[in-house]
């Protein structure tokens, strides 16, 4: 809780001095993967391994979500089976994936990224077309 | 001037820019043009109707109760298919909002460098290697984003949509990535049901011929044939062509878009990246894969600032506040829409293509609600930096975005 308020004042307070984009990276087709080169803007915030580590857990976690095998064939048959009423009670798995990333980005937020005056925007609400970071002026040294 | 900022929630499928109508508060999903959507639901449900009505009874008593009772499964299977197809997002993808608009800009500025006045800029595209092809990735001006792989924009939707395949008037709506396999399947029972409904009126008039004349079964059903055979034998080979198209692209992991376009052809020796070589693969990936989630949360909340000057004068603008995204922004460039942004639906017929760009009246006042604001709203003008990047493909990831204040 009071980690969330830290935020919220950090968003109010502080003023942007950059935004970065994390592009897509297409290589492997259409499944949604994030690059994992480190930006340059970043160098004096945050380690390289670090962020590395970040995006490929994120990437790590789209792949499950978009994964095909045995359980995303049973779950479309069924739920074709019920001519997908189904989905109208039940959450796909896509879904239950999607709420595990959001939770990992807020406790990145919370553990490593808000402490270093930066911020992750959840892909979803870019399309999961980019990861958008925000970096916030560095104000204060002693926080 | 002092001014008074009032602030309400709205939904945010009420600022979505694109020419999409929705209903039930955002649930439901539609293009603009939904008549010919109405001529499929009467169709079918009028069809099915009189089946129901004079078929079924005799057939019930003569042959089998469970002749009707199949139909019935298959006709709310069909209607449940087509009505997920019309109603739910098709892949839209969302546009870029002011910054990343201004990133991509000046990523593109740097990639190009200098150009001599006078003389046109390079065509925005990007070169991204997918399964070991290259493939081009177009600039979508509209939606200020580059297209991912397979995603098109619908110029009668005036969206981005993922994996598209076409834009459909029969169902009112485009087909992608979401919604294509609740269009297959559509498409499949409904020739199932179709051949169902022709083959036992068939039935129908044979047995009643054998027991009272051929001639006199006519007079006893007035009416219900001539309508139903010739709706049944146009649908037929319409429908069932269609899904035959389909199954074949299914098979092969290619959209009707790419199919027309003659993406992966076959010459210059370009393959098509995404498909896994094994026909069973494909199709269940196509599918049986996992249902994509909307990314446009047309239900969130969002905070909608209305500035009211004290100094009245301000006609009253109510659902009309000032939106967030680029639709208020005037294109960088000069937009321009290739040839091939515009996609006809495949065998559908000339009369779609006619009721295309005709919005009705209802429409056209729904239309002038959403359109942009005499307010304008300039995106921040970034001061000019030097490329930091060499130009090359798709591996930068960064450029700095001069400071700007923000909420």
């Amino acid at each position: 809780m009071a980690e969330n308020h830290s935020l919220q004042d950090l968003r109010q307070q502080a003023a942007i001095s950059a935004k970065v984009f994390i592009q897509r990276d297409y290589t492997n087709g259409t499944v949604c993967q994030f690059q994992t080169k480190f930006p340059s803007e970043l160098e004096n915030r945050i380690d390289k391994q670090q962020f590395e580590e970040t995006v490929r857990t994120l990437n790590s976690l789209y792949a499950e979500a978009e994964k095909l095998g045995g359980s995303s064939y049973l779950e479309g048959c069924l739920a074709c089976l019920t001519a997908y009423t189904i989905f109208l009670c039940m959450e796909t798995h896509y879904e239950k994936v999607l709420k595990k990333i959001a939770r990992f980005i807020r406790e990145q937020n919370d553990k490593i990224y808000a402490p270093r005056g930066l911020l992750l925007t959840d892909p979803i609400e870019r399309g999961l077309r980019v990861v958008e970071i925000t970096i916030f002026e560095d104000r204060s040294l002693g926080r | 001037m002092s001014a008074v900022m009032i602030t309400r929630k709205v939904r945010k499928w009420e600022k979505l820019p694109g020419k999409n109508t929705f209903c039930c508060d955002g649930r439901v999903m539609m293009a603009r043009q939904k008549g010919v959507f109405y001529l499929t639901l009467f169709l079918i449900v009028g069809t099915c109707s009189l089946f129901f009505a004079f078929e079924c009874p005799y057939l019930s008593i003569h042959l089998s109760p469970a002749i009707p009772v199949f139909a019935i499964v298959l006709f709310l299977f069909v209607l449940a298919m087509l009505l997920r197809t019309s109603f739910s997002d098709p892949g839209v993808l969302p546009r870029a909002l002011p910054e990343e608009a201004t990133f991509i800009e000046m990523e593109i500025e740097a990639a190009n460098g200098n150009v001599p006045a006078g003389q046109r800029p390079p065509p925005r595209i990007r070169n991204v290697q997918i399964n070991g092809q290259i493939v081009k990735l177009k600039y979508c001006y509209t939606c200020k984003i580059f297209r991912p792989p397979r995603a098109s924009h619908c110029s009668i939707c005036d969206n981005c949509v993922d994996r598209f395949d076409h834009h459909c008037p029969w169902v009112g709506n485009c087909v992608g990535k979401r919604n294509y396999r609740y269009f297959y399947l559509f498409t499949l029972s409904l020739s199932l049901l179709t051949i169902y409904i022709f083959t036992f009126d068939i039935v129908h008039v044979v047995m009643r011929s054998v027991d009272s004349g051929f001639v006199k079964t006519l007079q006893d059903t007035p009416g219900t044939y001539p309508f139903k055979v010739l709706v049944c034998f146009f649908t037929l080979w319409s429908v069932v062509g269609l899904t035959g198209f389909h199954t074949y692209l299914i098979s092969l992991n290619q959209t009707t878009n790419e199919d027309i376009k003659g993406s992966w052809s076959g010459k210059n020796r370009v393959q098509n990246p995404y498909s896994h070589k094994n026909m069973l693969k494909n199709c269940c990936e196509v599918l049986c894969g996992p249902a994509y989630p909307s990314v446009l949360d047309r239900r969130g909340l969002m905070q909608d600032n209305l500035p009211i000057p004290a100094s009245a004068g301000l006609p009253a603008i109510q659902g009309n506040p000032v939106p967030q995204t680029t639709k208020t922004t005037a294109p960088l460039l000069p937009n321009e829409h290739t040839p091939d942004d515009t996609k006809p639906s495949i065998s559908d017929s000339a009369i779609a293509h006619a009721e295309k760009r005709s919005p009705s009246p209802k429409e056209e006042k729904q239309s002038t609600l959403h359109k942009v604001l005499p307010i304008p709203i300039s995106p921040p003008t970034p001061t000019k930096v030097p490329p930091l990047a060499s130009p090359e493909t798709d591996a930068d990831a960064s450029v700095i975005i001069p400071r700007e204040k923000t909420l």
